[in-house]
C-alpha cells in the first residue's frame, strides 16, 4: 500500500477519513473556503491539475450525472475504465452516467493521453471526486432526511435511509455544490464491497463501432462540410518552387486551392474529387530538394556519430569488474512506424472568429497551443474537441492533419473542412519511433550472479509533441516558417530514449549511461512504449546471454536477481502458466523464451513466455504459444487489461519480425502496406494467454505499453535456443533470419 | 449521371461519375460510416463490402461496375440493438480495441461462413489474411469469428430463439 | 506362314521389353542411418544452399503454412497431379535414409532410392547435367535441415500413365545425359549462367514448350511454354517485351522481382525469384546475363525500338480520372476506361503523386504487349501477393469485384490503351478456361 497515494482503507481509517473530509465540505459550503488552508498533500491523480470537483463531475437537477475526463479514447477502453470508477464510486449504474472526453471549452487539462498513464492520472483523480461527491451527497442528505451519515446507504443516485425513506442526488444537489476544491483523503470504496471496479465490464464504446454509428472523426459530416487533400512536399525540407493550377481549378467540384509558401491544398465538394485534385496538383507541381538523408545501410553508425548529451542515471559501485565471465554485445532498433490502419483526419470550421477543430490527438490542450501560434491566435479562440480516429499507438500524425486543417479552414470562413491524409501521406510524413542503439556489458561471479552491469543506449528524443507550432508539420513549411522545437530528453524515472534503461535487477555493481542526440536526420517522436520497447529487448535478450553464460536456467536467473515480490510473482506465474521447463528438448526447429520488465521500473508488471518455429529456409519466425502474467495494480477492468497485453503482444511480434521504416538518400521509402509490411492473420500466433494478477489493495499501475518490450526479447530468446543463433539487430525479419541462419 | 445502385437491399440513385470507387459513395453521398478508408489500394480490407457473396476492396470498385449487383455493407447486418450474428461474436469476444479495421474484418469474415459454415482455424486465417489490424486485436477477431460460426450454427439447428441479445 | 510371323514378333516383343525391363529396372540402394549434421563441411553445406536456391526446389517440395522441403505441394500437369515429395531428412517420409549416391542417381535418372522411377513433373532431365560435386552440395544442404514427419499424398495421374515404368519410357526417348557442355565463344559468366539455368535453374521447365508428351522440345528452346495456367513468355528472340531484356534489367527483375522497364514478378515466377534472392548475387547475375543473352544481340534497330516504346509509355496520356459527373461512357458496366479509372488508376497513373510503389509502366509490360490475355487476365482475377511477412509488392485481385465481361472489358482497354498491338480475340474464352480451372481446383480443394 502506497501511502502517498491512497489511504489505508479499514473501515475504521475509512470512517475517520471521511469524517474529516465532510468537515472540510461543510466549511466550504458556508462560505469559510478562503480559510481552509491550502492543502499540504498533494492531491491525488490529476486532482492536483484540476483542484474542483466539478471539473470532474456534474450532477444536474434530472439528476443526470456527467463526468469530465481530459484523457481520451484511443481505442484501449479508457472510457469504460474511467466509467467503473466513476460509478463504483458515485453508485450508480455505469450507462447512467455521461462521459465526456478531452474537450479544451469542457475537460480538465490532462496533457497528453500518454505514457499508459491514464488509469494513474484520470482514473485516480475521477474515482477520488467521485467518492467526494458521494460524501458531499451523504452530508446533504442527512442535513434532509433528518439522520446521521452512518444510518445512510448510497445506491442507484440516491441516499437511503434504513426506513426507506430516500433522496435522489438531484434533490440534493443545487448551485454550487459540487464547486468544492478536492481534499487529499477520499472515502473510497473498500475492496470487499466493490461492485463494478475489478468487473469484466463490456467496453462501451464498441458496440457502435461495429454497426457503424458515426464513432470516428473521420465519420463527422457538419453541413457544408468541403473534403480537402494536401499535397505534401516531394521529401522533407523541399520547398515548392513553381505550380501551376489551371488545370486543377479547371476539375469538377474544385472548389479551391490554399497555399501559404510550400503548404498547399486543394478543397473540393466531393472526397474523391479532391483526391484527383491533388493528384493532378502534383504533376503540376515542382520542389526543390530538400536535405540528403543518411544511408539507411549505416544509420546506427551515422546516429553513433552525432553529437550527444549523456547522463549517467545509475552509478553503484565499479561497474567495470570482470568477474569470472564478462560479456558484452551491441543492439540495434530501426525506426518504425506507428503506421495506423486509418490515415490521421481532423475536421475544422473557422466561424465568428473562432477555430473549432474535432481532432484525434492524443493531447487537444498542447494541440490548441500549438495552432494558436501557428495562426497567431490567442488560445480562447480556439476549440479542440477530441473524436475518436484509428489507434495512434503514440504521436503519429493526429496532431499535424489537425494542423493542415486548421490552416485551411482559416482560410475558408464559415466552411467546416476534413481532411484526411492519403495511406502514402501516413507512412511517408508521420514521425516514427527513433532507430537507436544499446551496448551492454556484464559479468557474473563464481555463483552464477551478476555482479557487475553496464549499459549505454544512444537515442534521439522520443517527444516531439506538440510542442510549438514548429513540431506541427504544415508549421514548418508556411511562407513564415516555424522551426521544430530544440528536442529534449524525457528526464528519469520515466526516462525517453532511456526509459528501462535501468535494469530492475538487484546487481549490485553497475552504471547506465544515456547518451542523447539531439539531431534527428529522420522525423521522430513517441511511439508506444519509446526507449522501453528496446531497452528491454537488449536487457531481456542479455539477461538471456547471461544466464547461458552462467549455465542457468532463464527463469531461475531472473529470479535470482529479483526481490520485488510482485516482480518474482509475475514471474513466477507466467513460468508455471506456461509450463516453463528449459531442460526439456523442443522439437527440431522450435524454441522457447522468457523475457520480464516492469514498465518504466513502475507501471505494471509482464512476463512473456513463448514458443516458436524457425524455417531456416524463408526466413519466417512461426510463434506457437505465448502466456503472459500481468500485475496492473488493482485491476478496474481485467478483459481491458488482458486486451491491451494482447494487442501488445501481437503488435510487439510485428515490430519484432516484420517492421522497418526505409529509405534512400531522398526520402522515405516505405510508403505503404507493400513497402512497410506488418503482420497478417497466417503469421500470427497459435495462441494468446494473458493472466492477470488482480492486487486490489494496490494503486492503478498503467498498462497499454507494458507487453511490447518482454514479447520482443522473448521472440529473440526462443529464436536463440531455436536456431543456436543470438540475433541482436532488430527486426528478426525473413531477409535477416536467412541471411544469420540460412545455413 | 446517375449510377442505381442496390445497397443493403436498398436501392439508390447515386449522381457521380461511374468511376467513383464506391466507398467514398457510402460514406459521403449515402453516409454509412461502417467502410473506412485504410490505404486506397486494396492492401488492407478497411473499406471490404461484400458485393453479391464476395468481399471486395471498396476503395477500388468503380460504382459503374456494380449496377444489377446486390452490395452490404456493416450497416445491412445488424444494429447496436439488434446486431447480426457476428456483430454479437464480436462484441462477445470484446475484439476491438480501436475498431477502425473491424467492419472490414466483418464483412470479409461473413463472406466465409456463407461460403462454409465451419471453418478450420487455419482456414479463417487464410481468408482473412487480406485484412489488416495494427492495435494486435486478431486473436480475439479469430475467437469471435470462430464464435460466430458455432452460433449460426446453433441458430439454424435450434428452432428460432427469443430475440437475442448481446451482452 | 502367319504363325511364324507372329510367334517372331512376340519374342522380339518379349525380348524387346525383357530388354527394357532390364533397362528400366534399378536395385534399392541400401538405407543409410541419417547422417549427423555436424558430420557435412558447412563451406559445401553454405555451397548447396545456393544452388537450391537456384533449383528454387523449396516451391515444389513445400506447401503454404508447412515447413520448407516437408513436401505436399500439388504440380499440376496435363496427365494429373503429383505432389512434390517429402526430401527433409527425415528417415522414413523423407530422404534422412539416402546415401549421396542414392541422392545423385535420384537427380540425374530420375529414380527414388527404392528404386521406383520419379516422373518427369521433377526435372531430371536437367539436373541430370549438374556436376558430382555441385549435387553433393545440394546433398548435404537438404541432409542437415530439420527434419519433418510429414506425409505426401499420392500422385493423381491418369491410367496408364500412373504405372511408374511409363516413367522409364519417357526417360528412353528424352532423358539425355551428360554433362553441361561450355561454349568456349562466351564468356565464363555467360557459362556459368548457362550452366545454372540449364541445371538447377531448369529454366526451361516452364519457358520452352513441351510437346504431346511432356517433353520439351528440343528445337524450340525458350520459345515460350506454360506453367500453372500462367504464360512463361518467350525468352529468345520472340519475346514479347517492348524494351529487349539487358543483363541489368534481367538481375532486377531475377533477384528483386521488379524492373522498370519490365515490370513486376507474378504468377508462378514469384516464389522463383523468392528463391533467387538467397541464391549467391553473382550466380544471379550470371544467369541474367545468359537470359538477356537469348533475345538476340542488340542492335540498332532494337535499340531505336526500345527507346520509341519507351517513349511512347512515356507519353501516353494515362485516364487519370478527371472527375466529370456527365458524359456519355454508357454502358458504364462494361467501360474498361471508367473501370481502369476507379480501380486501376489510383496505382498505374504515372507522374503523377510520388509513387506508392514502383508502377508498372503498362505500354512497356510483357503481360501486356503478349500473344495471348491469359497473364493479364491472372493478374487482373488473383492479384500479386508477396511472400509472408516480406516486403513486397501487393496488387489486389479483382476476381469478386468486376464480372467476367468487365474484365475482359478492362483488359482489352489496357491492351488497346498501352499498346500499338491487335485487340486479343480471345479474352473471354482465355477468361473462361482460366475461370474454370480455378472453380476445378476450388471444388477438388485443391491448391485453396
Amino acid at each position: 500500500m502506497t501511502k502517498a497515494f491512497m489511504p489505508p482503507l479499514s473501515r475504521r481509517a475509512l470512517l475517520a477519513g471521511g469524517g474529516a473530509v465532510i468537515v472540510s465540505f461543510a466549511l466550504t459550503r458556508h462560505g469559510l473556503a478562503q480559510d481552509a488552508a491550502p492543502a499540504k498533500t498533494k492531491l491525488p491523480g490529476d486532482l492536483s491539475k484540476a483542484p474542483m470537483l466539478d471539473s470532474w463531475i456534474g450532477i444536474d437537477a434530472q439528476g443526470g450525472i456527467t463526468v469530465f475526463t481530459g484523457k481520451a479514447e484511443l481505442g484501449q477502453g479508457i472510457k469504460t475504465a474511467l466509467l467503473q470508477c466513476a460509478a463504483e464510486e458515485l453508485k450508480v449504474a455505469p450507462d447512467t452516467i455521461t462521459l465526456v472526453t478531452a474537450d479544451t471549452a469542457r475537460t480538465p487539462n490532462e496533457g497528453y493521453t500518454a505514457g499508459s498513464h491514464s488509469m494513474q492520472d484520470s482514473g485516480v483523480a475521477i474515482r477520488c471526486a467521485a467518492a467526494q461527491v458521494r460524501a458531499i451527497m451523504m452530508t446533504l442528505a442527512a442535513a434532509k432526511l433528518g439522520v446521521s451519515e452512518p444510518d445512510l446507504t448510497a445506491r442507484d443516485g440516491a441516499i437511503s435511509t434504513k426506513n426507506g425513506r430516500s433522496a435522489r442526488y438531484a434533490e440534493l444537489v443545487s448551485g454550487e455544490a459540487l464547486h468544492v476544491a478536492a481534499q487529499p483523503m477520499s472515502p473510497l470504496t473498500p475492496p470487499k464491497e466493490l461492485k463494478v471496479i475489478g468487473e469484466e465490464m463490456p467496453r462501451v464504446d464498441i458496440p457502435g463501432k461495429l454497426t457503424g454509428k458515426p464513432m470516428y472523426v473521420q465519420d463527422l459530416r457538419p453541413d457544408g462540410m468541403l473534403h480537402a487533400r494536401v499535397l505534401r512536399p516531394s521529401n522533407y525540407g523541399a520547398r515548392l518552387a513553381y505550380f501551376s493550377t489551371d488545370a486543377v481549378r479547371a476539375m469538377p467540384g474544385v472548389v479551391d486551392i490554399v497555399r501559404d509558401g510550400s503548404f498547399i491544398a486543394v478543397v473540393a465538394q466531393g472526397e474523391f474529387q479532391a483526391i484527383n485534385a491533388v493528384n493532378v496538383l502534383a504533376q503540376n507541381a515542382h520542389w526543390s530538394d530538400g536535405p540528403q538523408l543518411p544511408e539507411q545501410r549505416t544509420i546506427h553508425e551515422t546516429l553513433m556519430a552525432l553529437p550527444s548529451q549523456d547522463s549517467t542515471i545509475l552509478d553503484k559501485g565499479d561497474a567495470a569488474q570482470s568477474g569470472v565471465k564478462r560479456l558484452k554485445a551491441t543492439y540495434t532498433r530501426p525506426y518504425q512506424a506507428h503506421a495506423s490502419i486509418g490515415p490521421s483526419c481532423a475536421v475544422a470550421l473557422w466561424q465568428d472568429d473562432r477555430l473549432t477543430v474535432w481532432t484525434h490527438s492524443q493531447g487537444v490542450y498542447p494541440l490548441r497551443d500549438s495552432i494558436a501560434k501557428m495562426l497567431a491566435l490567442p488560445p480562447e479562440q480556439i476549440h479542440c474537441i477530441h473524436a475518436e480516429g484509428s489507434g495512434c499507438y503514440g504521436h503519429n500524425a493526429a496532431d499535424d492533419v489537425a494542423g493542415d486543417a486548421a490552416l485551411i479552414a482559416k482560410a475558408m470562413p464559415g466552411k467546416p473542412i476534413r481532411v484526411q491524409w492519403m495511406r502514402e501521406d501516413e507512412h511517408g510524413w508521420e514521425p516514427f519511433g527513433p532507430a537507436m542503439q544499446t551496448q551492454v556489458e556484464a559479468a557474473v561471479d563464481t555463483e552464477g550472479k551478476l555482479i557487475a552491469w553496464q549499459f549505454e543506449v544512444w537515442s534521439n528524443t522520443h517527444s516531439m509533441r506538440p510542442g510549438g507550432p514548429g513540431n506541427l508539420l504544415a508549421g514548418q513549411y508556411l511562407a513564415q516558417p516555424f522551426q521544430p522545437d530544440a528536442p529534449k530528453p524525457i528526464p528519469q524515472p520515466e526516462g525517453g530514449g532511456d526509459r528501462n534503461a535501468i535494469p530492475i535487477y538487484a546487481i549490485p555493481n553497475a552504471r547506465v549511461v544515456s547518451h542523447f542526440t539531439p539531431d534527428m536526420p529522420i522525423r521522430v517522436s513517441a511511439l508506444r512504449a519509446l526507449g522501453a520497447y528496446h531497452n528491454i529487448f537488449t536487457t531481456e535478450s542479455f539477461m538471456d546471454e547471461m544466464a547461458d553464460a552462467a549455465g542457468a536456467d532463464p527463469v531461475a536467473f531472473r529470479l535470482a536477481h529479483l526481490q520485488d515480490p510482485r516482480a518474482r510473482d509475475v514471474v513466477t506465474r507466467a513460468a508455471k502458466e506456461f509450463g516453463w521447463n528449459d531442460k526439456e528438448k523442443a522439437p527440431a526447429g522450435w524454441g522457447r523464451g522468457f523475457a520480464f520488465a516492469r514498465y518504466k521500473n513502475l507501471a505494471a508488471y509482464c512476463a512473456v513466455a513463448l514458443d516458436l518455429h524457425v524455417d531456416r529456409s524463408s526466413g519466417i519466425i512461426s510463434l506457437g504459444r505465448v502466456v503472459a502474467a500481468v500485475d496492473s495494480g488493482q485491476a478496474v477492468n481485467p478483459d481491458g487489461i488482458r486486451n491491451q497485453i494482447e494487442g501488445a503482444i501481437v503488435q510487439s511480434a510485428s515490430w519484432t519480425t516484420v517492421e522497418e521504416v526505409t529509405f534512400d538518400r531522398e526520402r522515405i521509402t516505405s510508403r505503404d502496406w507493400s513497402s512497410y509490411p506488418i503482420l497478417r492473420f497466417p503469421a500470427l500466433p497459435q495462441s494468446v494467454a494473458v493472466h492477470v494478477i488482480d492486487r486490489p489493495e494496490q494503486p492503478f499501475l498503467g498498462t497499454g505499453e507494458a507487453g511490447q518490450g518482454p514479447a520482443a526479447a522473448a521472440i529473440a530468446n526462443a529464436f536463440a535456443r531455436a536456431t543456436g543463433t543470438r540475433m541482436r539487430q532488430l527486426p528478426l525479419s525473413p531477409p535477416r533470419v536467412r541471411s544469420a541462419v540460412a545455413i | 449521371m446517375t449510377v442505381v445502385l442496390n445497397i443493403n437491399s436498398q436501392r439508390h440513385e447515386v449522381d457521380a461519375d461511374p468511376a467513383t470507387p464506391l466507398l467514398y459513395v457510402l460514406r459521403n453521398d449515402l453516409k454509412l460510416n461502417g467502410a473506412k478508408f485504410g490505404c486506397g489500394l486494396g492492401q488492407c480490407g478497411a473499406c471490404t463490402v461484400l458485393v453479391e457473396r464476395e468481399p471486395v476492396f471498396s476503395c477500388l470498385t468503380p460504382i459503374a461496375v456494380l449496377e444489377g449487383r446486390r452490395v452490404r455493407t456493416l450497416e445491412g447486418l445488424g444494429t447496436a440493438d439488434k446486431p447480426g450474428p457476428l456483430q454479437a461474436a464480436f462484441i462477445k469476444e470484446q475484439a476491438a480495441q480501436c475498431g477502425y479495421c473491424i467492419p472490414g474484418m466483418i464483412l470479409r469474415a461473413q463472406a466465409l461462413l456463407e461460403k462454409n459454415a465451419s471453418p478450420t482455424q487455419a482456414q479463417i486465417r487464410d481468408h482473412m489474411q487480406p485484412n489488416l489490424c495494427r492495435c494486435g486485436t486478431h486473436m480475439r477477431i479469430l475467437r469471435a469469428i470462430d464464435r460466430a460460426a458455432k452460433d449460426m450454427k446453433t441458430a439454424s439447428a435450434t428452432p428460432p430463439a427469443p430475440t437475442e441479445t448481446a451482452r | 506362314m502367319l504363325a511364324r510371323i507372329i510367334i517372331t514378333l512376340v519374342i522380339v516383343l518379349v525380348v524387346a521389353f525383357g530388354g527394357f525391363y532390364a533397362w528400366a529396372w534399378h536395385s534399392e540402394i541400401p538405407a543409410e542411418q541419417p547422417h549427423a549434421a555436424s558430420s557435412f563441411d558447412p563451406a559445401i553445406v553454405a555451397k548447396g544452399a545456393k544452388l537450391a536456391a537456384v533449383g528454387s526446389c523449396v516451391v515444389c517440395h513445400s506447401t503454404a503454412g508447412s515447413p520448407s522441403y516437408a513436401g505436399g505441394y500439388p504440380v499440376k500437369t496435363p496427365f494429373g497431379t503429383i505432389y512434390g515429395t517429402n526430401i527433409t531428412p527425415d528417415p522414413e517420409i523423407g530422404i534422412g535414409a539416402w546415401s549421396a549416391v542414392a541422392f545423385r542417381r535420384a537427380m540425374r535418372e530420375g529414380v527414388d532410392r527404392r528404386g521406383r522411377h520419379l516422373y518427369p513433373a521433377f526435372p531430371y532431365d536437367h539436373f541430370t547435367h549438374a556436376t558430382d560435386s555441385d549435387l553433393d552440395a545440394v546433398y548435404a544442404y537438404l541432409m542437415t535441415r530439420a527434419p519433418v514427419r510429414q506425409e505426401t499424398p499420392p500422385p493423381d495421374v491418369v491410367f496408364p500413365l500412373n504405372i511408374r515404368l511409363f516413367a522409364a519410357g519417357w526417360k528412353l526417348l528424352f532423358l539425355h545425359h551428360g554433362g553441361h557442355v561450355a561454349d568456349t565463344s562466351q564468356t565464363p559468366e555467360w557459362n556459368r549462367g548457362a550452366y545454372l539455368a540449364e541445371t538447377f535453374g531448369h529454366c526451361g521447365a516452364c519457358h520452352t514448350p513441351r510437346n504431346a508428351l511432356g517433353a520439351e522440345k528440343r528445337g524450340e528452346q525458350y520459345a515460350g511454354g506454360t506453367a500453372e495456367g500462367w504464360t512463361a513468355p518467350a525468352l529468345n528472340a520472340a519475346s514479347p517485351a517492348p524494351v529487349a531484356w539487358t543483363p541489368e534489367a534481367a538481375f532486377n527483375y531475377l533477384r528483386h522481382g521488379f524492373d522498370r522497364r519490365h515490370g513486376h514478378v507474378a504468377g508462378p515466377m514469384r516464389p522463383v525469384v523468392d528463391d533467387l534472392a538467397r541464391a549467391d548475387e553473382g550466380d544471379v547475375r550470371a544467369i541474367a546475363t545468359y537470359i538477356a543473352s537469348l533475345n538476340g544481340v542488340s542492335t540498332a534497330d532494337n535499340q531505336g525500338k526500345a527507346a520509341a516504346a519507351v517513349q511512347a509509355a512515356q507519353s501516353r496520356e494515362l485516364p487519370i480520372h478527371k472527375g466529370e459527373t456527365t458524359g456519355s461512357a454508357p454502358p458504364a458496366g462494361n467501360d474498361g476506361a471508367a473501370i481502369f479509372a476507379g480501380a486501376c488508376a489510383t496505382c498505374h497513373h504515372q507522374g503523377g503523386r510520388f509513387p506508392v510503389s514502383r508502377p508498372v509502366e503498362l505500354g512497356l509490360s510483357s503481360i501486356v504487349n503478349g500473344g495471348s490475355p491469359r497473364n493479364l487476365l491472372q493478374i487482373v482475377l488473383d492479384g500479386i501477393h508477396p511472400a509472408p511477412n516480406e516486403r513486397g509488392h501487393i496488387m489486389p485481385g479483382f476476381s469478386g469485384t468486376l464480372t467476367d465481361e468487365q474484365i475482359a472489358a478492362l483488359a482489352d482497354y489496357v491492351r488497346s490503351h498501352f499498346t500499338d498491338k491487335p485487340k486479343w480475340d480471345d479474352t473471354e474464352a482465355t477468361l473462361n478456361a482460366i475461370r474454370q480451372n480455378k472453380n476445378f481446383d476450388k471444388n477438388s480443394g485443391k491448391n485453396s
